[in-house]
């Protein structure tokens, strides 16, 4: 049977829904970071923060629904690409040797499981059955716990790793790669990579050293 | 055998046009029923496949390679000729013609040139319209650069890398037809037999090189574009798989095969290393521009190292010996002047074989006068290339050069219509022997290959198939077939079944290379060739007798085919050295001793001014020979001078 | 030229067709002098094994200049070896020390069956080229070569491209055995010129099409396939090709057909 190809039927346009999810969530990681600052502002702050999103439920309710889309068509894609990649060679080498890639690259496949683990996790943790009404109190609470410290700290760092190879890669994917601005991809991937996962990572860190407190 | 060259007479310019404006055609629609088969898939092949196709005849074509697209004409460096006269130099059709004529030492046929040169503008044409990517000027049209010596700037190029960007082109015009459906591609297949019935050719025996299959093909015509023979020398610049294995089967079935012993050496080749040594590398001959070649002057200075020889002990010997060309002479003349010194024992590098043969080519004064930066410039790929293979940097030390065998100016006799002396069997490119006569100008090789694909062979195949009409069906159990198959399968078994099997087919092709390059390679005398005519039979049965192949027929098995390919060389070594041997006279590529006059060449016109055709007679040591005598109406016969 | 004498012991995969499950056969390699080349050095050691009545490796290579693209191998886990920007065929045994240990494997992807040994099918990348890696432009009916100027440095890319030897080292070096440099080189070469345009919207989706079909994985921008490209090409082709596919996907004025699933 014939039937017209689409974009999605090939892999590389199911890269570029990759990208575009990606997209999605690497913007809802800056916001998130960005409105989690409120913790260095302080308990009434971070409060009102949270009231206020509670206060705009289509904001709320359509950013999570949109949140959810992306999400399934990432891990759906990923998944898709995933077994077609493991078909294509089928017996491995016995030695292999990498030259150009990164760590952060090798380790998609590992990162992205940690990362969607963590994102239940955390959901359960603050959101579907969060410890009390005060956002501020339940992640310095939380926080204060080493165990969950390192949880955090740890499924930060596979955000930074996925973040970064991922940013990059985005731009090639969706074609819009230049010599004259290569360069910059890889210190936009890195810039991202290091004020998220680094910001994200400094809140158990300042929890747990007493930076911040009840 | 007669040898009718059926070339039109009247005005040179005129006599293609005339020609096809008088030749039968097959109607668009009658194509589909015509079976075309081409041997090979390089710039003629591939060309010659692909623009048939076009046409509707359904064509199957064969290579060895495992993609039509690995042909040996991707190797081509330099670039391809054409008549455009882009640079305003005053380039024609006519001069291309002239210096071809005159290149190739008056040997051969005026008519075949013309056409060559004539059609050299419609190859850019189309390979521009291909997408093959030229070099360009800043203005957005084609650059050309002189090439070879000549006095006009003609040579169009692709890089270092034209060959490549031609046959890819051709390759992509071959897909296309592929995909559509006209032409049917057979990789990794070499062609074991030619199958003639009726006095025509009408077919092929095939083995499959990965499962072993004989198959036959039976077609209308056969079309051998199977490149050249330079591997008879074992050590050559052509690719390892090449061989004559699809022209000499056409010749042992009655093809004529012309001036076997027109052999080309080139100049600027890595030399040799060891004795292991699988092949030769070229590098551009551009290099003799800025490089001043030379060797010690005394014996006891040859393993020294190049820069603690003071310059009054150095030997540029083509600049003392030619002043007004210096190292710019011909290909031939710098060949063989580096053979003398090498045999004067003044050679440089290892020692291969109890003999150093390797000549410097220095470039100290180059880099002095125009600085590294220039150097890197022209040359950077070429030096890189050389300290990849040599571990030897040539910015800081002479590169060591060497002759090698580059192409072979003799094939498979052929007529106007690129027809051999079997009707219906036809030879395009360095196969067959037809527009370069005795010597072949730079960057013109390209130019024929695509000329006799592109545009003689789709019209010319047209013309016989429109004369013989419909041919009557051929089964694959008719007798000539059967006889065809048997030969091969028999053939195949006696190489698996040497009666004392010792050595791997390898050890005798390397001996039988060292007998062709030392007594027929680039100065040839006569005890040296009646040496080579007695020893190559006795090679010849001591690899029959133990030769060993291991595994079956039934599998892929390189040593089986090299072990058919070696058995062939032998065949036609033995006809270049007889044929060297009887052309008693120098010309271009040719050069016997005896015949020379102050050193230079000394061609005889008066009793070698023609072609010769060797038929074949049934044994190797014996053929009949055939002249086609050689008219020159346009260009009158000179002789060089490069003092 | 010092000569310098290396003993090498060598693990080579052999296997007898494309069913054969396959193994690595372990050879000590002798007396080998570093101006031989990687293959001369095969030769060698094949040569042994004719005269001692064995099958030798089975293994593709013709031009041995780096050119032609037949030959291939992974030599301890990189495609051609070594030495960047190098064939197997150009490889000298001078990279290489006394004692070594290396490992000799095939191409290894679902889209390259193994042949023999070290040889294995490409006829994926005729396929892919088939499908639309021309211009189409019958013998005879091409205009005057200089009517359509091209800019130095567009012709210059498109040469860039068009280095491609379809040799399959990046389909190797990729994590994924993808055929993307490949595929993207031929595109991207053929959306430079001005020849190529009225085919671009067609050639980018049958290409890819047809890449996708023979099996080769996707592209995860690991750029192994440009370190291990004997000739550099670049995966900025890559990204070209990506644009090229989603802009054809957007604006083309007909459909591609493909076979149903």
């Amino acid at each position: 049977m014939q039937r017209a190809l689409t974009l999605t039927d090939t892999a590389i346009g199911k890269k570029v829904v990759m990208a575009l999810s990606g997209a999605i969530l690497v913007g809802f990681v800056i916001g998130h970071f960005l409105g989690n600052l409120n913790l260095y502002v302080g308990e009434a702050s971070m409060n009102g923060y949270a009231d206020k999103l509670h206060h705009m439920p289509v904001l709320l309710w359509g950013t999570r629904v949109l949140l959810l889309i992306a999400v399934t068509l990432h891990i759906v894609s990923a998944f898709m690409l995933w077994q077609r990649n493991q078909r294509a060679r089928p017996v491995p080498y016995k030695m292999r040797k990498d030259i150009a890639t990164t760590y952060a690259a090798r380790t998609m496949y590992w990162s992205g499981p940690i990362i969607l683990l963590f994102v239940v996790y955390h959901l359960f943790q603050f959101t579907f059955v969060p410890e009390s009404g005060n956002v501020f109190a339940n992640v310095v609470h939380a926080f204060s716990h080493p165990a969950v410290a390192a949880i955090y700290i740890v499924a930060n760092l596979a955000l930074g790793f996925h973040l970064f190879h991922g940013v990059f890669s985005a731009f090639q994917s969706l074609g819009a790669n230049h010599p004259k601005y290569n360069q910059a991809r890889h210190w936009l991937a890195l810039l991202i990579t290091i004020v998220v996962a680094g910001g994200n990572i400094s809140f158990p860190i300042a929890v747990l050293t007493g930076v911040v407190h009840l | 055998m007669e040898l009718r060259s059926n070339e039109p007479s009247g005005p040179i310019e005129q006599r293609w046009t005339e020609h096809k404006a008088h030749s039968k055609l097959v109607a668009p629609n009658n194509r589909r029923a015509y079976n075309l088969i081409v041997i090979g898939s390089g710039l003629a092949g591939g060309a010659a496949a692909a623009s048939l196709g076009e046409l509707g005849y359904r064509v199957k074509c064969f290579c060895f390679q495992d993609s039509p697209r690995r042909a040996h004409s991707i190797a081509a460096q330099g670039g391809i000729n054409a008549a455009k006269n882009y640079k305003n130099d005053g380039d024609s059709v006519f001069r291309l013609f002239y210096d071809t004529i005159k290149g190739g030492d008056f040997r051969s046929r005026e008519s075949n040139t013309w056409r060559l040169a004539e059609l050299s503008v419609n190859i850019i044409d189309q390979a521009v319209a291909q997408g093959v990517p030229f070099a360009r000027e800043y203005g957005g049209l084609l650059a050309n650069r002189s090439f070879g010596g000549a006095q006009v700037s003609r040579t169009f190029y692709a890089r270092g890398q034209t060959g490549q960007q031609l046959l890819l082109g051709a390759y992509q015009a071959l897909s296309r037809q592929i995909e559509a459906g006209s032409v049917t591609m057979f990789p990794r297949t070499e062609m074991l037999e030619l199958i003639v019935h009726d006095g025509a050719a009408r077919g092929i025996v095939t083995r499959d090189l990965i499962t072993g299959k004989l198959d036959t093909h039976i077609a209308d015509a056969v079309i051998l574009c199977s490149g050249g023979y330079g591997n008879v020398f074992y050590l050559s610049t052509n690719a390892k798989g090449s061989n004559c294995t699809a022209i000499w089967r056409a010749h042992r079935q009655g093809a004529a095969f012309a001036n076997p012993c027109y052999t080309q050496i080139h100049p600027t080749c890595i030399p040799q290393a060891g004795t292991y040594q699988s092949k030769l590398t070229l590098m551009s001959e551009s290099l003799r521009n800025d490089g001043r070649v030379w060797v010690p002057r005394k014996k006891e200075d040859v393993d020294k190292r190049p820069e603690d020889i003071p310059a009054k002990d150095r030997y540029y010997y083509l600049e003392e010996r030619y002043p007004a060309f210096g190292n710019l002479v011909p290909r031939d003349v710098a060949s063989r002047n580096a053979l003398y010194v090498c045999n004067d024992g003044l050679g440089v590098g290892p020692e291969v074989d109890g003999q150093r043969r390797g000549v410097y080519l220095d470039f100290k004064d180059a880099i002095q006068r125009l600085g590294e930066d220039v150097i890197r410039d022209r040359y950077g790929n070429l030096f890189e290339m050389y300290e990849r293979i040599t571990g030897e940097n040539p910015y800081k030390t002479p590169m060591r050069i060497y002759p090698a065998t580059h192409y072979t100016m003799g094939g498979l006799w052929v007529d106007y219509n690129l027809q051999t002396t079997i009707p219906g069997l036809f030879a395009g490119g360095e196969a067959n022997f037809s527009d370069h006569g005795a010597n072949r100008l730079g960057a013109s090789a390209l130019m024929q290959g695509l000329a006799d694909g592109y545009f003689v062979l789709p019209f010319t195949i047209g013309n016989y198939l429109g004369t013989v009409r419909k041919l009557p069906p051929l089964a694959d159990d008719h007798p000539d077939v059967k006889r065809a198959v048997a030969a091969v399968e028999a053939r195949v078994d006696k190489l698996l079944n040497a009666p004392d099997p010792k050595h791997a087919p390898e050890y005798f092709h390397r001996k039988l290379g060292g007998i062709i390059w030392h007594k027929c390679g680039m100065a040839r005398t006569r005890e040296g060739l009646q040496e080579a005519i007695e020893e190559i039979p006795k090679l010849r049965e001591q690899f029959w007798r133990e030769v060993k192949v291991t595994g079956s027929g039934e599998e892929l098995n390189q040593t089986l085919e090299r072990a058919g390919r070696v058995a062939d060389f032998f065949e036609l070594g033995q006809l270049m050295c007889i044929d060297a041997l009887n052309r008693e006279e120098s010309c271009g590529c040719h050069f016997r001793e005896e015949y020379q006059r102050d050193g230079e060449a000394a061609r005889d016109d008066e009793h070698f001014q023609h072609v010769s055709a060797w038929e074949w007679s049934g044994d190797p040591e014996a053929p009949t020979l055939h002249k086609e005598p050689l008219e020159f109406e346009y260009v009158k016969p000179s002789t060089r001078n490069y003092k | 030229m010092s000569d310098q004498l290396l003993n090498l012991t060598l693990h080579v995969w052999r296997q007898d067709g494309p069913t054969d499950n396959g193994h690595f056969e372990t050879y000590q390699a002798k007396d080998i002098t570093t101006h031989m080349s990687f293959l001369e050095m095969l030769d060698v050691i094949n040569e042994d094994l004719i005269e001692d009545g064995k099958t030798p490796i089975a293994f593709d290579h013709d031009c041995r200049e780096g050119i032609c693209g037949a030959c291939g191998m992974v030599i301890n886990g990189r495609p051609h070896g070594p030495q960047r920007l190098t064939t197997t065929c150009q490889l000298h045994m001078r990279q290489f020390s006394d004692g070594d240990e290396l490992w000799i494997e095939p191409w290894r992807a679902s889209g390259f069956p193994i042949v023999r040994d070290l040889c294995v099918d490409r006829s994926a990348f005729d396929r892919i080229i088939q499908a639309g890696g021309y211009v189409s432009v019958n013998t005879g009916a091409a205009r005057e070569a200089n009517e359509i100027p091209v800019g130095k440095l567009d012709a210059d890319l498109a040469m860039d491209a068009a280095a491609c030897i379809g040799c399959g080292a990046c389909v190797a070096a990729c994590p994924n055995a993808s055929a993307v440099l490949f595929t993207s080189a031929k595109i991207g070469q053929l959306a430079m010129l001005p020849h190529g345009q009225p085919e671009r919207q067609d050639r980018v989706r049958k290409m890819v099409a047809q890449m996708d079909a023979e099996g080769f994985g996707s592209c995860t921008n690991h750029e192994e396939c440009e370190a291990a490209c004997p000739k550099g090409i670049s995966v900025n082709w890559i990204g070209k090709m990506n644009r090229e596919l989603i802009a054809a996907m957007a604006t083309a004025k007909d459909e591609v057909e493909v076979r149903g699933k």
